[in-house]
């Protein structure tokens, strides 16, 4: 059985892995996949906690993880129709490019 | 550390980095996919099993869609060889310092060299009884929200019948 620090390690790998994505990339679809692969590494740590954690009969871990999980699908819907309408309005959709709003 | 880990875990992680670093963003949206089928592994060895369908469901199902339906709607005709980054190394140095630190954290940390009670008793029956019992109030708010978020994204992606550009 592998112990709890693997599966942090992997779910500090993915996370930054999208950090660096969401940081970086120039399309805004890009960015929200980064932002997809954060929240599923903190989602693999609430499963990990859950089934390392002394009492895991309680089951709270388990249902954060759904709850999360239905709160990044809402996300994702709502973060691709502003995509889709920024798209629209500016044709483009590179975030550095959208930048009325610029000082 | 046993074989199947490494191997799902190599997978996840190697697909995490093709889906941030392509340059085709169809091919960015398919090795996102695997990420989400690889992170249901995980979930199915730690003994998840709802979460683990759960992921296949609304990860690799719904989510993966409507990214690729998203690049599709969003694609441009630009020219090709643009750069698909800004400023990449201060990124990639911000995350390689978090991710250090999250490392030096984990490996510091007691907890880590825990090991794992025997599996527990979770069945789908238990657990749609506690979300019927316990959390039956973040269940209904969940559904408002949901509810709120799709009309939310049907209006702000409607067209706009009057400015018509």
């Amino acid at each position: 059985m592998t112990p709890l620090s693997g599966y942090l390690l992997v779910s500090a790998l993915l996370f930054c892995i999208g950090l660096a994505g969401a940081l970086t990339r120039r399309n805004a679809i890009m960015v929200l996949i980064g932002i997809e692969l954060m929240l599923n590494a903190a989602n693999l740590n609430f499963i990990a906690f859950w089934r390392f954690s002394e009492n895991p009969e309680t089951m709270t871990g388990l249902m954060f993880a759904v709850f999360s999980i239905a709160i990044a699908a809402a996300e994702a819907a709502v973060g691709l129709a502003l995509i889709i309408t920024i798209y629209r309005h500016f044709r483009t959709a590179n975030v550095d490019q959208v930048e009325d709003m610029k000082g | 550390m046993n074989l199947p880990f490494a191997i799902i875990a190599g997978l996840t992680v190697g697909s995490a980095v093709a889906a941030m670093s392509l340059r085709n963003m169809v091919h960015c949206a398919l090795s996102l996919v695997l990420t989400f089928a690889g992170l249901a592994g995980l979930y199915l060895q730690l003994n998840a099993e709802f979460v683990g369908f759960t992921q296949i469901l609304v990860y690799v199902g719904a989510v993966s869609i409507l990214i690729v339906f998203a690049i599709l709607l969003t694609r441009s005709t630009e020219p090709k060889d643009e750069p698909t980054t800004v400023t990449p190394w201060i990124g990639i140095a911000v995350a390689v310092g978090a991710f250090l630190t999250m490392a030096a954290a984990v490996l510091a940390s007691p907890v880590g060299t825990r090991l794992a009670a025997p599996a527990p008793e979770v069945s789908v029956r238990t657990l749609g009884q506690k979300l019927m019992t316990d959390y039956v109030l973040p269940l209904e708010v969940m559904a408002l929200l949901l509810t709120a978020a799709m009309l939310g994204a049907v209006i702000i992606a409607m067209k706009d019948k009057e400015d018509s550009r």
